[in-house]
């Protein structure tokens, strides 16, 4: 099904007329942004990096106190009313569908709700209308009759479409836990819009660029041909409804942003009609810090603005932002625990040419864990580069250490391989170029149930049902590494076909019934795309085909023939001591997976890439997966993403983040997460201490070129008494897989994973 | 080869910066409070290369930054002296930082040789007052004071530690004492204050041995303090770990 999209990517021109050359437009330095539609061009030439520390930062107005207090009492009324406060049944959300919404108007400098009241949940039925109405029958409230039956009579949504084409296999596939989470009956999410285009141009000039590409579609009309002219003029209706929904707050976003209030403004609105139009599992917002820095740069300077309104600026967009909410149904819970947005900004990195792209404005970001408490959203990611600013890089150590809020990426690895210097973090830990490139999210496979089908001839190890034809039974239980390794190698291969043939489906579903017009609105016609598959279960299957090379190990059998437990006799050594005797095996593992699915055609010709990921779907697979023959038992969680499973790094946290860098970025350029916890004690006895180790640790993780750490600096201690006293711990965050969560929101299931994890401690 | 019990590698107490800590298996003393218990039998530990430990410091390199290194704590690491040697020899023609952590009771030409190539020796006095060492140890303090001496005459760097046990060795008056006694010698950089806690006892049901200080609990933040004040009065760097 390979589509020859050879289509020219169309050069964005802008029509220079006097409405992008406004008046603060015209104070900053020209460059090819004035000729085409190019932030990144506007940055590189206007951005101040700044090689200061933290002390020019504000605290919270009285304004943003009293503001901040409204969102958290009804926050706290939301978790007491089981985590939703109030659902709008009637309306199907549109990015016109409500009027305007404020927390309280006369204290709000930045300005819009998904809803006109603050936390009501809005329907978006275009997914799929069960889930819609499941989430909704859940809360004890019925979706309005007339929106049933549009959806149940006339319109067809991605679920439908979806679910008309799939074969037996992909649901047997779905259904056994061989292929978990598939976006297939919710958004995909992932897409990130340029939603700085909007404060740099206003929706005149962006919907004039976007007229100008469709002329330029011209004929024969293939299908793929067809499809994009059909896409663009999606993108211009959604930027027209865009105008409209500024007009509902008094917005004029036709123009250009003329200050750094309009800018952060401008910016939030574009976000927020995606989240309005879109409940995607991840909705990241981009990279937008540093490009605000330099309208709050310029109104500094002109005497417009002071540092605490800077801060103010930020604090309310940040504030917006965290109060984000999709209407989900419970079971979304088991793979995206904690009712995660992955509101993701990426923030520092620097620029192609040496520059650091720490502005004042990324301290500001990172402010607002103080000034408004700890939060799991916005997802704050740091693109941390080995040349950023020491002071940069002691201020988010310590905001690490007393927020346990932020992730960091290697800047300097994404940099290099993706060859961009402009791109934001889409979901957890994915890089995406800005503007220029989307994501098809592909959810995950597990790579440690797929190593049951070697040990039990293609059949699943716990329904009994064939998965695979063609794998022969072994010829002993006492495992023989050759044999199995060979066995595994075929499974994968069948895995990997279906697996791709699920994404290709939901994504030609997703673009037919669920386009992301609003969001496609800010991203250049016929972008680049990666199709995003995942794997799970890395740590046990290396530890699984450890065992089996380097001690005994013999498959005991239930009565039908399949594998109920693992006799080890002997020593094998464990993924996460730096030991390359098994960490070889999980490079080897994830390399020889990604070969695989990077030989399969795609939909769209996305370019296909891997993450080794689980968000916290790792409770779930556990749940799915029978005994492995690492030892684990049936039913107990995996490790989240790449990390060693629980208590099995014994030398120690180093040793531990040694291994996981091993791990091929290039084979999983999807990301690879892993999730370190660390006792305060343990990073040294006092606060400089601790701050200088965490530093020196991250820039020597990172100069091994790992890709992703979580990083979390707290005491099970206080994550048990949070778990039994939770309203004392309403902000409690905690980073699990690429992205963070209120722990007190989590599953007591859940809670319990998070606090069995190894929390490195050296005392 | 080492014998070695287990390794740490982030190590953030035993000597400056982050550090790969490796306990070695064997102790010649049998300190009432020994919170690795399970380090002090003479035998056993997992056999370990030089090459084993150089690999392990090369892998673990960039964590060290501008201070960190490898510390050899036990156990008692100087038993093993000749087997440490040709270790510390080599890790020192690859510029890595040595720290021993030891309680200074072996003096032989083999411990001579190795802390030629040590960068700072992490001593721990367990008692200035003999009587009150030989309860806590098992053996006299003189062989550790005279350790001092020779560590002073080759100019070799010491961070003193001292574990303050409540009851045990928190008496002021010999906390000055030890103060008098070591001011003098310029080697000495720092001392820490190692707080007494009990997570080491339950290894001692393990090995079946009595942990005889039961009942006496971790130190008050005012027992700290005061401790930290009198030393104050002798050292220039004074920590509590």
């Amino acid at each position: 099904m390979r589509c020859k999209y050879e289509i020219k990517r169309t050069n964005n021109k802008v029509q220079v007329n006097k409405r992008i050359m406004s008046k603060i437009n015209e104070t900053f330095v020209k460059g090819s942004w004035n000729e085409q539609v190019n932030v990144r061009d506007f940055v590189q030439k206007n951005i101040t990096p700044y090689d200061g520390d933290s002390s020019f930062l504000s605290g919270p107005t009285e304004r943003t106190k009293k503001l901040w207090n409204i969102c958290l009492d009804a926050i706290k009324e939301e978790r007491a009313n089981n985590g939703v406060r109030s659902i709008d049944t009637e309306t199907v959300s549109s990015i016109v569908s409500h009027e305007a919404g404020y927390i309280q108007k006369d204290l709000e400098l930045i300005v819009g709700l998904q809803t006109d009241e603050l936390l009501k949940r809005a329907m978006k039925p275009y997914g799929g209308i069960a889930v819609v109405e499941k989430a909704c029958s859940e809360q004890g409230l019925e979706v309005s009759d007339r929106v049933k039956d549009i959806f149940r009579n006339y319109a067809k949504t991605h679920n439908d479409g979806v679910f008309d084409v799939y074969t037996d296999e992909i649901r047997k596939y779905r259904s056994l836990g061989f292929l978990t989470g598939l976006p297939d009956n919710y958004a995909r999410g992932r897409i990130i819009g340029d939603y700085r285009r909007l404060a740099l141009y206003g929706i005149d000039a962006l919907v004039a660029a976007k007229k100008a590409d469709m002329q330029g579609l011209t004929g024969p009309m293939s299908d793929d041909k067809i499809r994009l002219r059909e896409e663009v003029a999606e993108q211009i209706k959604a930027l027209l409804q865009i105008k409209e929904l500024g007009n509902k707050y008094g917005l004029d976003l036709s123009r250009p942003a003329e200050s750094a209030q309009e800018a952060v403004q401008w910016v939030y609105m574009a976000y927020l009609s995606a989240v309005k139009e879109q409940d995607g599992a991840a909705m990241s917002l981009g990279n937008v810090s540093s490009f605000l820095d330099i309208y709050m740069e310029y109104d500094l300077a002109n005497g417009n603005i002071t540092e605490e309104l800077a801060q103010e600026f930020i604090d309310q967009f940040v504030m917006k932002l965290r109060v984000v909410r999709h209407l989900r149904m419970n079971a979304y819970n088991e793979i995206f625990a904690g009712d995660p947005t992955w509101v993701t900004e990426a923030i520092g990195g620097k620029l192609m040419d040496g520059r650091h792209k720490i502005t004042k404005t990324s301290y500001r970001f990172l402010q607002t864990l103080y000034n408004l408490g700890p939060s799991p959203e916005p997802n704050m990611t740091v693109l941390w580069s080995q040349t950023l600013p020491e002071g940069f890089k002691k201020f988010c150590a310590q905001v690490s250490i007393d927020t346990s809020s932020i992730q960091y990426e290697n800047d300097d690895l994404m940099t290099e391989t993706r060859q961009s210097d402009d791109y934001g973090i889409a979901c957890c830990v994915s890089f995406q170029e800005i503007g220029k490139h989307i994501q098809f999210f592909g959810a995950r496979t597990n790579l440690a149930k797929t190593l049951l089908l070697a040990i039990n001839g293609g059949r699943c190890e716990m329904s009994g049902k064939v998965i695979v034809e063609g794998i022969p039974a072994l010829k002993s239980d006492k495992l023989d590494y050759d044999e199995v390794m060979a066995n595994y190698k075929l499974a994968m291969k069948e895995v990997a076909r279906v697996y791709n043939e699920s994404m290709n489906i939901i994504h030609y579903m997703h673009d037919k019934y669920y386009y992301e017009k609003g969001q496609m609105a800010f991203v250049d016609t016929n972008p680049k795309v990666n199709l995003a598959y995942g794997m799970a279960g890395l740590s046990i299957v290396a530890d699984s085909l450890s065992a089996i090379k380097h001690a005994n190990v013999t498959v005991v059998r239930n009565d039908e023939g399949l594998s109920s437990q693992f006799l080890i006799d002997g020593e094998f050594p464990c993924y996460g001591n730096d030991d390359d005797r098994v960490d070889n095996l999980a490079v080897e593992i994830s390399n020889h997976f990604n070969q695989l699915l990077c030989g399969l055609d795609t939909y769209k010709n996305a370019e296909p890439t891997m993450s080794i990921l689980t968000i916290t779907s790792n409770v779930v697979y556990g749940l799915k997966t029978g005994a492995t023959p690492d030892g684990r038992e049936q039913g107990v969680p995996f490790a989240p993403g790449a990390n060693p499973m629980h208590g099995r790094d014994k030398n120690g946290a180093i040793a531990s983040l040694n291994s996981v860098a091993k791990l091929d970025y290039k084979n999983a350029l999807d990301g690879i997460s892993n999730t370190f916890s660390i006792i305060p004690k343990s990073l040294g006895a006092d606060a400089d201490i601790r701050n200088e180790n965490l530093v020196t640790m991250m820039d020597a993780y990172f100069s091994k070129e790992a890709h992703h750490l979580n990083v979390n600096v707290l005491n099970r201690e206080l994550l048990e008494d949070a778990m039994e006293n939770p309203n004392e711990y309403p902000q409690l965050t905690i980073r699990v897989s690429g992205y963070a969560v209120n722990f007190v929101r989590l599953t007591r299931e859940q809670q319990l994973e998070v606090i069995s994890r190894s929390f490195h401690s050296n005392m | 080869m080492l014998r070695v019990h287990s390794f740490e590698s982030l190590g953030t107490y035993d000597g400056p910066g982050i550090r790969l800590v490796a306990f070695l298996q064997g102790c010649n003393f049998k300190c009432l409070y020994c919170a690795n218990a399970d380090t002090i039998e003479l035998k056993g530990g997992t056999e370990t290369s030089v090459e084993e430990i150089l690999a392990m410091a090369q892998n673990q390199k960039p964590f060290f930054g501008k201070k960190g290194g490898l510390t050899f704590s036990g156990g008692e690491p100087l038993v093993q002296a000749k087997q440490l040697l040709p270790i510390v020899k080599t890790l020192k023609e690859h510029n890595f930082h040595v720290c021993i952590d030891t309680n200074g009771s072996i003096l032989n030409d083999d411990v001579k040789a190795v802390l030629e190539y040590t960068d700072i020796v992490l001593l721990d006095v367990k008692h200035i007052n003999n009587e009150q060492h030989k309860l806590l140890t098992g053996k006299s303090n003189d062989k550790t004071l005279a350790f001092v001496e020779y560590l002073n005459k080759i100019n070799k760097p010491v961070w003193l530690r001292y574990v303050l046990v409540p009851g045990y060795s928190d008496n002021h008056e010999h906390l000055h004492q030890l103060g008098e006694h070591f001011k003098a010698f310029d080697n000495v950089e720092k001392l820490e204050i190692q707080p007494y806690h009990e997570l080491g006892a339950h290894k001692y049901e393990h090995l079946g041995w009595e942990y005889q200080l039961k009942g006496v609990k971790a130190n008050t933040q005012e027992q700290l303090d005061s401790a930290f004040n009198i030393f104050k009065h002798y050292f220039k760097d004074v920590v509590i770990n």
